[in-house]
């Protein structure tokens, strides 16, 4: 009897399909409904990222002298108010008497009267103005000496307010967004590579050379590390590409460590023992064994090092070490929000919010990743 | 113990060596001068200054002479605050710092350890769940966006701090870049607490102390916190060297004369002896802070023991 029951049980243990350690750890995250929520957030920013700056309505470098520091506002502008007095002020050098302006939806009416006979051609005086398009002439007095000018009003849109020199906030933040996602990216894949290598080879050879490197990794960690950063920058220039690897140069100490650590406890295991003992070379063993073991500390960490590494960039480009104008990032959009903030809330409410549901959602996700990869607690 | 402590100092001397080496070659590669300017010197006039701050020599000799005049305690000539010394600079930017710096240690300890405590007393509660959310919210918004938020709420808006400047032991000056310091700070060190408290709570000794029947608020004073508070002091270390030597942004934002700006500034300006006297001050503090957290090691864990 007993030993039929433990046959079933045998029988039925294969129906279930074993799951790899990913799937697990996928499962595991999707229970988690914060990770879920900030994984659909880090998606949205990704996709803002990439096209969000083809599709708004405004170049992220363009200038709009007459909306210099409009805020945010869903309504287009100018708005209704405003209109005549911006058409009266275009039209100041045709030396017309203007009459009734009158706005209606997005088309403007103009009476003017002159002593002479008013040139047709006097219409160009709005379209010069950004403002106004497809001006034309309603009607025209006997005598040619009063007008009806008619034109379109051009109304544009800025969702986000404008900063200090008139240009979109929202074409600005969401080319931030590409800027902080592209050297989250790519220092983080800096960052990975030394770090993986230099931890590798160092807890894999083990000796004086491990004793040696560590203690080179001692002092470039009690470097001051802004200064190290700011002569990477020096030293390259402000380039954009650039400086994401001198950013992801400065970030690979802590990975090197933990990297370091695990190679320390893989190397004695017996299947790096089986390996040796097959004749299987140092380099292999590390391509082969050592590394693909240490990618799940490895992953949590990088997520991690995500935020950091972005956090890193805006913090430099907060103190103008970072990319240069016309380009941005969320670090300059702060610090000119800050300068600005007396009036100007927006300026820094916009660009700020963006960053920390950015990095929140950064680091929730992290935390998830870590909780679904640890297998401590499965 | 004593031995013990001279014996890290003496160690750290070749370290120290080390990244004053480091510093001063790397900034030396780095394209530039300190008298660089928009409008170009006269070359005899370039000369004349390069000869009197013995950029002319050759570089290893520079750096000797640099060496030997600061075993003499001598850090040189600012090469862009003309008349000012390296070391009158520091020294009147550092207290300032430290100041502003101990007050937001202080802090963060004194605030985080409460909250850690507090959570890991109730875990799994709506308290633990706050605090673990607030301090979620101090690791991830970085300081320069609460500095100036700060600012908008408390001075522009409200009118009930200023919103920048110094003076010495002023609370209303210090409150604003206090908070915006120690507000990271209280957050590690509020998760590394509750994290070593739900294990110190769980551990024998914390249990044999309630078999004899002690107060709930004497075990967790002064026999689960000692053991819990070990990694946060081991967090605490390197964050205090940073946090005493200045911090750019805050100093920036707020107005405040420590030697955080200095760091940005002199490394712009190539003002090479200013660059190298901040990179030695962050250096000393890590390795004496360092050396601070070994001991206090020891006197937090019985079972820690150098000789």
């Amino acid at each position: 009897m007993t030993d039929r029951t433990a046959l079933s049980l045998d029988q039925e243990a294969p129906a279930r399909p074993s799951r790899s350690l990913w799937a697990t750890a996928f499962l595991r995250l999707k229970r988690n409904t914060l990770a879920m929520i900030s994984l659909a957030v880090l998606i949205f920013y990704i996709l803002a990222g990439i096209i969000g700056p083809e599709i708004t309505n405004h170049h992220y470098a363009e200038v709009y002298p007459e909306f210099v520091k409009v805020p945010a506002s869903l309504e287009g502008y100018p708005k209704s108010d405003e209109i005549p007095a911006l058409a009266e002020s275009a039209l100041a050098r045709a030396r017309l008497d203007l009459g009734q302006i009158t706005v209606d939806g997005g088309t403007i009416r103009v009476e003017a009267s002159s002593s002479r006979e008013i040139d047709p051609r006097v219409t160009r005086y709005l379209d010069r103005s950004d403002l106004f398009a497809n001006s034309r002439i309603a009607e025209t007095s006997a005598d040619g000496q009063s007008v009806v000018m008619e034109a379109d009003v051009e109304r544009l849109h800025f969702y986000f307010g404008t900063d200090a020199n008139g240009r979109d906030l929202l074409a600005r933040t969401l080319i931030s967004v590409r800027v902080s996602l592209m050297i989250g990216a790519l220092a983080t894949s800096v960052a990975l590579l030394i770090g993986v290598l230099y931890g590798a080879t160092a807890g894999f050879v083990g000796g004086r050379v491990d004793n040696f490197m560590m203690r080179v990794v001692d002092v470039l960690y009690s470097l001051p590390f802004i200064f190290f950063v700011i002569l990477l920058v020096v030293f390259f220039g402000r380039n954009v590409v650039l400086m994401f690897i001198a950013v992801g140069a400065v970030e690979w100490l802590d990975m090197a460590r933990i990297v370091r650590g695990q190679t320390l406890s893989l190397k004695n295991r017996e299947f790096v023992q089986a390996a040796e003992a097959l004749g299987v070379r140092s380099a292999g063993i590390l391509r082969r064994h050592i590394i693909p073991n240490t990618l799940g500390p490895v992953i949590i960490y990088m997520t991690l090092l995500i935020p950091k590494v972005i956090l890193l960039e805006s913090f430099l480009s907060f103190l103008g070490l970072g990319v240069q104008e016309p380009l941005t990032s969320l670090g300059v959009l702060i610090s000119e929000g800050a300068k600005n903030m007396r009036g100007d809330a927006y300026m820094l409410f916009f660009p700020a919010a963006t960053l920390t549901l950015l990095l929140f959602a950064l680091n929730f996700l992290g935390d998830g990743l870590r909780d679904a990869l640890d297998p401590k607690d499965r | 113990m004593l031995s013990y402590a001279l014996k890290r100092l003496l160690g750290a001397v070749p370290t120290l060596f080390f990244i004053i080496t480091a510093a001063f070659f790397l900034m030396r590669v780095a394209p530039g001068g300190p008298f660089d300017q928009e409008r170009t010197l006269e070359p005899s006039v370039m000369a004349n200054l390069n000869a009197t701050f013995g950029l002319d020599r050759p570089l290893h000799e520079q750096y000797l002479m640099y060496l030997g005049n600061l075993a003499r305690g001598d850090m040189g000539p600012s090469f862009v605050y003309r008349d000012f010394k390296v070391h009158e600079l520091l020294g009147s930017g550092l207290p300032v710092s430290i100041q502003l710096g101990l007050s937001a240690l202080l802090l963060a300890f004194i605030v985080g350890a409460t909250l850690g405590c507090v959570a890991a007393l109730r875990q799994n509660s709506w308290v633990d769940y706050l605090v673990i959310s607030v301090a979620t919210f101090g690791i991830t918004v970085p300081n320069f966006v609460v500095a100036p938020v700060l600012a908008l709420i408390f001075a522009v808006w409200l009118d009930l701090l200023p919103a920048g400047g110094w003076q010495n032991w002023s609370p209303e000056h210090m409150l604003l870049p206090v908070v915006t310091l120690a507000l990271p700070q209280v957050a590690v060190v509020a998760r590394l607490i509750r994290g070593a408290m739900i294990e110190a709570l769980r551990s024998d000794h914390v249990r044999t102390a309630r078999a004899y029947g002690l107060p709930t608020r004497r075990i967790v004073i002064y026999h689960a916190l000692r053991a819990a508070s070990l990694p946060a002091v081991t967090y605490l270390g390197p964050a205090a060297a940073a946090l005493l030597t200045g911090s750019i942004v805050v100093e920036q934002i707020f107005g405040i004369p420590g030697i955080g700006r200095y760091f940005v500034q002199g490394a712009l300006n190539r003002d090479y002896t200013l660059v190298m006297g901040t990179v030695i001050i962050v250096a000393v503090f890590v390795v004496l802070f360092n050396l601070l957290v070994d001991l206090a090691y020891a006197a937090l864990d019985p079972r820690v023991c150098y000789d």
